[in-house]
């Protein structure tokens, strides 16, 4: 060991890692968020790769990047702009610029940058060198051949050992922000415990990185980033597909249902479907279906039999589905559609965010079909939000749409376990006495029974077809319509009695309310904690439930002089305000398949507020 | 939440009565659908299950409004979509006995991406086809098995495209039960239905059933007393395929030809002739046979083209959740959130 180097205490740090698809970039951050979470910081991760598996190497098309977010406190967002960036090539730098803020660190694999990745990532000259980087810190570090040093004793080709720095990548990491190797040491060998060269290879290269920190002249302050004050509890972290996947096992373990996902793969959904495919001993019936319809319909069939049912999708794959959610809202029967939203329309932008189908979700369909509309706000969130769309799709007899995105599918952040008793419960009925059945009887919530094949003297027919009031058969009646029409309507209108109120954080009433929905809450929340130390006052809500809306949402829009409505499309939320409750709202929209950054959030409630903080 | 179904019915009797809903049935009046619907509910006690086991699935067509008629579980569904639907129906609780009623434009045009994923699957869900080689329901226009050239509503110049071969395509699919039978053939319906009730797998019976309104007598060179001899062939295991109405003709293969031989001109016998056998798991000759159809001069054959048995999807599926809950023990909360990498915050 050198002489000891100074160790700055650090409150939080954004850290990107960036390089070609193939440079293993997604694995090293998640090491680095596995580590960083073990050491106890609260922190939020957004990963972000083109839909390109493997573009050709080296190019601009082929950049995958990894951000992290870490702090001491309490965190909201994966971070507006790193302060260190990674770079294993001349194109990941490139792609990452413009999301740099001066005085950042870039750290960037110096061999990487040779006349051919230069010229792949249309650069005339070398960045490291041409002094364009001079207002940032940059610190060229020969990743590559300093990997091969620390493994040429090694009898693996020199291909594999190259493929090995990004671990030496991490282990350098690992030692500025001074974190423990251990756990990326016990991943190496559960991963790779039965191809010991490799295995050897990867610890080599990773202690190799953290010396390298350490004896290198080239840094010569370490950072420390205390443990956060988080609520006591037991945590894990977790992504939003993760959540989503962990939350319907748990509302099948809470129901007593068998839990059927109905399911065609799609970005950025699939990781639910390959999640709950690993959980057959929790009875989970995962069928992979032959296209989207089928997903969908085989739910409905699986519901009709007694199944707690879903099905995944992204929006394309929705669009699909809509016929057979009218038959859902028809048949009224329990289904639970997640609809993970991404860059539209059409195949758009595939692994990008965006949260554009919310018109598709509340207005998509044929017909008069009343459905519920549900989003989750943060990854950990939607842990909480498949369960409640379990527990409505249930109880109500009703499809539901869970609206995710992929923001929230790949990002991830601590999940504070809850007991499961904690949690609310979800009864079942199954109709078993024959004595006064009629498949559309409803009960005081509106709700006809569920009685499955199976059930002894209850055998009747439901179907797509309008059905006679309380007995089910095929009614053409016009009054009988109208009367069904209302009463589905009805139905969902009335979960509003059965739903938490807005919360409004801040102030109750005043100048501004920054009104949020879905992906956007950690964002604004940060924002809305910066304006608050800046001096000025914006309170904040943020809406789970779309339809139906909180009861109090009216009472709380007409609390504020001026309402802020961030959200990423053109305007869908704001439409729907305005048409529901005829109050005007201000938009503020990004649609670039990226999430919005704190310091935009920030900017327009500031530009709104007259840039005064009442002071 | 599983259901106890399936103790196979030992002390309830059931009649053909029981398995007739109290709805009205409001097909056409002559339509081919009345003749299945009551040879559904006639063998429908031989099934073997109690009725509240039996769920009848459809998609759209007049063929699809048959679960209404059916005293069982049944679920009108949209159109195409039957198979899929009935596919989660059987995953969500395999004991249970699932039907799929269809017709040719349901199962073979809008819903034939389900049809033939089924099939290859190998679910253990038996589809009755009801094949009137036109939409009906829509008044009229040409189906995926209508004859090239015909002249419907959406074809005044009549089709130019070529009709599917159902027994072909669900051969080719993977079904492991195919077979044909006839709306005016009672007897041998039933037999069809009877038999696909009791096989594990993926089962397929194209009914051809006579729509009177849209495309009347399009089967009455096979339904009709004088011509039927001559223009039906029964294909019955480990018998020779024999027609005419003097049994005098047969079929021989020469290599993979079949040639129409006639038995009484000295040259050939019974002996020549091809002997049917269900259980080949080569489909090669059942190809052969479903080509008669399209060939000029052939008999049609109806009966079982093909059974065999190979694992189902849902029993597959079932032994591999029991698997892996005797490897793993039942799933519980405790394991589901606490053994991932987890840390306590004090």
């Amino acid at each position: 060991m050198n002489k000891q180097k100074e160790v700055q205490p650090l409150s939080e740090v954004t850290v990107r890692f960036a390089g070609d698809s193939g440079d293993g970039m997604q694995l090293t951050g998640s090491q680095f968020m596995e580590t960083t979470a073990a050491v106890g910081n609260d922190l939020s991760t957004l990963p972000d790769f083109p839909a390109e598996i493997r573009a050709p190497a080296g190019t601009l098309a082929g950049v995958s990047g990894y951000q992290l977010h870490f702090s001491s406190t309490d965190i909201q967002t994966p971070g507006d702009s790193p302060d260190v960036l990674v770079v294993m090539n001349p194109a990941a730098l490139k792609v990452n610029m413009r999301d740099l803020k001066p005085h950042a660190t870039i750290i960037a694999n110096s061999s990487a940058f040779d006349a051919k990745n230069l010229k792949l990532a249309n650069y005339d000259t070398n960045p490291l060198e041409d002094g364009s980087l001079a207002a940032y810190n940059v610190v060229p570090v020969d990743l590559t051949q300093l990997t091969m040093a620390a493994l040429k004793d090694m009898s693996l080709s020199p291909r594999e050992k190259e493929k090995c720095k990004n671990f030496f990548a991490l282990g350098l990491l690992y030692w500025i922000y001074n974190r423990p190797l251990e756990h990326s040491l016990h991943w190496l060998e559960g991963k790779f415990g039965k191809k010991p060269d490799i295995l050897e290879a990867n610890k080599r290269a990773l202690i190799a990185g953290h010396n390298y920190g350490d004896t290198t002249e080239i840094f010569t302050t370490r950072y420390d980033v205390k443990p956060a004050k988080l609520e006591k509890g037991i945590y894990r972290n977790v992504s939003g597909n993760e959540a989503i996947a962990l939350g319907f096992i748990t509302a099948s373990l809470k129901s007593g249902l068998n839990l059927f996902l109905g399911s065609y793969p799609i970005t950025p959904a699939s990781e639910i479907l390959h999640e709950l495919s690993k959980y057959k001993n929790y009875g989970v019936v995962t069928f992979q279906a032959e296209d989207e319809i089928s997903g969908v319909a085989s739910a409905i069939g699986a519901s009709f039999a007694g199944s707690l049912a879903i099905t995944t999708t992204s929006g394309p794959g929705l669009s699909l589905k809509t016929e057979a959610l009218g038959l859902a809202v028809m048949t009224e029967l329990p289904l639970v559609v997640v609809d993970v939203q991404r860059g539209g329309p059409s195949t758009g932008l595939p692994t990008k965010t965006e949260q554009a189908d919310l018109n598709q979700a509340l207005y998509g369909r044929h017909g008069e079909s009343p459905l519920v509309v549900l989003c989750a706000q943060s990854p950990a969130d939607c842990f909480f939000m498949a369960i409640e769309a379990a527990r409505i799709a249930v109880k109500y007899m009703t499809p539901v749409i869970l609206l995710s995105d992929g923001y929230l599918a790949f990002g991830s952040e601590p999940l504070k376990i809850p007991k499961l008793e904690e949690l609310k419960d979800i009864p079942v009925h199954f109709r078993k006495e024959v004595e006064g059945f009629h498949p559309y009887l409803r009960d005081e919530n509106l709700t006809r029974p569920w009685a499955i094949p199976g059930t002894p003297g209850l055998e009747h027919r439901i179907g797509g077809l309008e059905k006679k009031d309380i007995y089910g058969n095929i009614s053409y009646d016009p009054d009988n319509h109208q009367l069904m029409v209302n009463r589905r309507k009805e139905k969902i209108d009335n979960i509003k009695n059965d739903i938490p109120e807005l919360i409004v954080e801040g102030d109750q009433q005043g100048e501004l309310l920054v009104l949020g929905w879905g992906s956007t809450y950690g964002a604004i929340k940060e924002a809305s904690r910066h304006i608050q130390a800046q001096g000025y006052n914006a309170s904040q809500a943020h809406i789970r439930y779309i339809s139906p809306f909180p009861k109090n949402l009216d009472n709380v829009l007409n609390r504020f002089k001026k309402i802020l409505l961030p959200e990423l499309n053109t305007g869908q939320m704001a439409n729907v305000i305005r048409s529901t409750f005829l109050r005007d709202v201000i938009q503020f929209n990004k649609v670039q398949g990226q999430p919005f950054k704190v310091a935009e959030i920030e900017n327009k409630i500031i530009e709104i507020l007259g840039g005064h903080n009442g002071n | 939440m599983e259901t106890k179904v399936n103790e196979i019915v030992k002390d309830v009797k059931y009649t053909a009565k029981d398995f007739a809903s109290d709805v009205d049935v409001k097909w056409c009046p002559g339509c081919g659908d009345y003749s299945i619907l009551a040879q559904v509910q006639r063998t429908s006690p031989e099934f073997g299950e109690k009725k509240e086991n039996i769920t009848w699935i459809s998609g759209i067509g007049c063929s699809s409004r048959f679960p209404y008629y059916m005293n069982t579980y049944g679920f009108h569904g949209i159109h195409g979509r039957a198979a899929a639907i009935a596919t989660g129906v059987k995953l969500a609780n395999h004991k249970l006995q699932v039907w799929v009623a269809t017709g040719d434009g349901d199962m073979l045009s809008i819903g034939g991406n389900h049809f033939i994923h089924m099939c290859r699957k190998n679910m253990n869900i038996k589809i009755l086809m009801f094949n009137n080689r036109i939409y009906a329901l829509t008044k009229g226009q040409y189906s995926p098995t209508s004859e090239k050239g015909k002249i419907t509503k959406s074809s005044p110049y009549g089709t130019v495209d070529f009709p599917f071969n159902a027994i072909k395509l669900a051969t080719g699919s993977g079904a492991t039960f195919v077979a044909r039978s006839l709306d005016r053939d009672p007897k041998h319906l039933q037999e069809m239905i009877t038999r696909a009730s009791k096989h594990k797998g993926a089962a397929f019976i194209e009914v051809y059933q006579n729509c009177p309104i849209f495309n009347d007598g399009a089967y009455s060179l096979l339904t009709e007393k004088e011509t039927k001899p001559e223009n039906v062939i029964l294909l019955e295991h480990g018998k020779p395929l024999v027609f005419g109405a003097n049994k005098d003709k047969g079929i021989m293969l020469d290599g993979l030809n079949p040639v129409i031989i006639n038995l009484n001109d000295g040259k050939h016998s019974i002996n020549d002739c091809w002997i049917h056998d269900e259980f080949d798991d080569n489909p090669t000759r059942v190809f052969l046979l479903a080509r008669f159809t399209d060939l000029q001069g052939y008999p049609t054959p109806i009966g079982v083209f093909r059974q065999f048995n190979k694992p189902t999807y849902d029993e597959d599926y079932v032994h591999q959740i029991e698997q892996q809950k005797s490897q793993k023990g039942e799933g519980t909360y405790e394991k589901l959130m606490f053994t991932a990498n987890t840390w306590e915050v004090n």
